[in-house]
């Protein structure tokens, strides 16, 4: 069940071995294709150092307990920061990677009369839910949004076409698109991040630069313990000992994208 | 051949020079376009794909209709249609080129739009859906233009082609089916995620397309010596009846599941299309402008006075058409993305940029429409004389 799109693109995979012969148009051979489509992954990750962090599979918990408007604000910031992201005046045209919603938005399927009053009002963040079977990366026909090893679903912001097949894709909202020139609208330009172009799409990246120096994401880092990031892979690490302990929900869940970031509510 | 679509009356060139005049004010839209980014659009966070990618949807619909003229003459040897066949080749050629120019305005980064044959990727129906549309451009240019040429020689059409019109067949369906599939597999789209879908895109399109080639039978028949005929015309009016009726009945279908299980992520589309959904309802007159159009369009043409007077006709197929063109054309795209996967409503209206760099592509099809169209008048000229 959780594996159908996976099995699929490996279905596929096979399948574009036969279709290789039409790329015949663009001189190529089948095997200049799959060495190409090999290459993809290879440019868009990161060159990690010693001190790296790496995980079979990255999460995130949100401990709803421990939120306030001023941490999800904190937390906006330090990721606007970090990855370039740019305050654009036009509303329509917004680029959010973490943001807030109320409970109400952030899980439609699951909107009570009678919700706990907690709820009501929190700012509760929202976010790329790296899902382990992501519709977005079944949608893109380029791949430019693919899926890592480590389970974060990434961006190569250079091979993107700007069809926003992806963005149709994604049941939770989470992408943005540079409907203009973003690189003017960047309060302080973080050199250590590349910034990007007008017609391409992008979203959370789980901070997979700084996962890759050894670094904690930035938004994780600055909600004082509201956020924990780690690896749903390992039975000892700090997040699958939330998850024994807490009952947690996930985004559409119905959906069968299997997300990766948890809410303890 | 070719050199048929180079002479013609004063008239003839008034209209390619308008075609022309109307195809370069929409591209300096679209210059300003490319300088801006997509901005300049309506689209939004929230409404990511709007008048482009529906004009696109409804413009494959038309280049797929051919096949209502390709199936009665060739495969039940409908000798009547033999007449016109050709010209609805053309227009899907028209209609498919309109369909790629559709596409590429819509795309953030246009030029790089060959990354889709450099890293082919069969997951994505966007891959599909390119393979299928250049495949059904190719076989409607040979066999259109093989056919004709066949025509002027006075020898019956090659053998080989025969293999290839059968293609066309499955090849015209399979042209909308995977244009459904870019829209109904898509998990978190309660709107598109029917698999009434492309059925319904199918019967809707087999109604709009014919409608259409009605009315350029009668333009043809009014401003060239050529006659498509009447026979053939009435005929076109059944199958353009038949396709709406079963586009209505896919469309009630959708509805009772939709309202009677009333399962909010179905059904809040469908509301905010009809109905206004918290307030906010700029689709509402259009939804049901489409609906009266189309509901009388398929009155006029079940009462067989009506259809068969040639007038009430040329309505009913104007009101078919532009009905199913703004039910496909408005409220298909936008009606998915709205309310958005937050449940918030964020709505969508083409701005004026937006809908004349769509104006110049409709004026660059119906240019080659003209050309391929003056071509095959003028054969028809020549055998007569």
């Amino acid at each position: 069940m959780e594996n159908n799109r996976r099995s699929f693109l490996k279905f596929a995979g096979v399948s574009v071995l036969g279709l290789g012969s039409l790329s015949l148009l663009d001189g190529l051979t089948s095997e200049d294709v799959i060495a190409s489509s090999g290459q993809a992954s290879a440019e868009a990750t990161y060159k990690k150092t010693a001190n790296a962090l790496t995980a079979k599979r990255w999460g995130m918990v949100v401990d709803t307990k421990k939120l306030s408007g001023r941490i999800c604000h904190k937390m906006e910031k330090a990721c606007r920061e970090a990855h370039n992201i740019p305050e654009l005046e036009n509303k329509k045209h917004e680029i959010k990677w973490i943001w807030e919603a109320h409970y109400n938005h952030v899980f439609p399927g699951k909107t009570d009369e009678f919700l706990v009053e907690r709820l009501k009002e929190l700012p509760i963040p929202v976010l790329c839910n790296h899902c382990a079977n992501p519709p977005c990366v079944q949608a893109c026909p380029t791949q430019a949004t693919f899926q890592r090893e480590d389970g974060i679903v990434m961006m190569d912001f250079h091979r993107c076409i700007g069809c926003r097949f992806c963005m149709a894709a994604c049941p939770y909202g989470s992408r943005s698109f540079n409907f203009e020139d973003p690189r003017s609208a960047i309060a302080h330009e973080n050199k250590e991040f590349p910034t990007r172009m007008k017609g391409v799409v992008e979203k959370c990246n789980f901070c997979a630069e700084r996962l890759a120096v050894g670094k904690q994401p930035a938004c994780v880092e600055a909600s004082k313990g509201a956020l924990v990031f780690g690896d749903l892979g390992d039975p000892q690490s700090e997040v699958r000992q939330l998850l024994k302990e807490n009952y947690a929900i996930r985004r559409k869940q119905n959906l069968g994208t299997n997300p990766s970031v948890y809410y303890i509510v | 051949m070719l050199e048929k679509a180079l002479k013609g009356s004063k008239a003839y060139w008034i209209w390619v020079f308008a075609l022309l005049g109307i195809i370069a004010v929409g591209f300096s839209f679209y210059l300003k376009q490319l300088d801006f980014g997509l901005g300049i659009t309506g689209m939004s966070r929230d409404v990511t794909w709007g008048f482009y990618i529906a004009q696109f949807t409804f413009l494959v619909g038309v280049a797929a209709s051919a096949v209502m003229l390709v199936i009665p003459y060739y495969l039940h040897n409908y000798k009547a249609f033999g007449r016109i066949t050709i010209m609805g080749e053309f227009l899907a050629i028209a209609s498919v080129i309109m369909c790629i120019l559709f596409i590429v305005a819509d795309l953030g980064q246009p030029m790089r739009v060959l990354n889709v044959l450099l890293y082919p990727t069969p997951h994505s129906m966007l891959f599909w859906d390119m393979l299928v549309l250049s495949g059904y451009l190719v076989i409607n240019l040979v066999v259109g233009w093989n056919v004709l040429e066949a025509e002027r020689n006075s020898v019956p059409p090659a053998k080989w082609l025969k293999p290839l019109i059968y293609l066309s067949v499955p090849w015209a369906i399979s042209i909308h089916t995977v244009t459904a599939f870019l829209y109904c597999g898509l998990p978190g789209r309660g709107f598109w995620l029917t698999a009434i879908l492309a059925p319904r895109f199918l019967a809707s399109a087999f109604a709009a397309g014919p409608a259409f080639l009605i009315i350029l039978c009668l333009i043809v028949r009014k401003v060239t010596n050529f006659d498509p005929g009447k026979e053939q015309i009435q005929s076109l009016s059944k199958v353009v009846v038949y396709g709406s009726c079963a586009n209505m009945f896919f469309f009630l279908c959708e509805v009772f599941v939709v309202m009677y299980s009333q399962i909010p992520e179905h059904m809040d589309h469908l509301q905010y299309l009809f109905f206004g959904l918290h307030g906010h309802g700029i689709l509402v007159p259009w939804m049901w402008t489409a609906m009266v159009l189309i509901v009388s369009g398929i009155i006029l043409l079940l009462i067989p006075k009506a259809r068969q007077n040639e007038s009430v006709l040329a309505v009913a197929c104007v009101f078919t058409f532009i009905g199913i063109w703004i039910d496909k054309g408005m409220g298909m795209v936008a009606g998915g993305f709205v309310p958005n996967p937050l449940h918030e409503v964020n709505e969508y209206f083409p701005t004026f940029a937006e809908v004349m760099i769509g104006i110049a592509v409709y004026a660059t099809g119906f240019l080659i429409l003209t050309m391929l169209y003056k071509v095959f008048v003028g054969v028809k000229d020549e055998l007569a004389a």
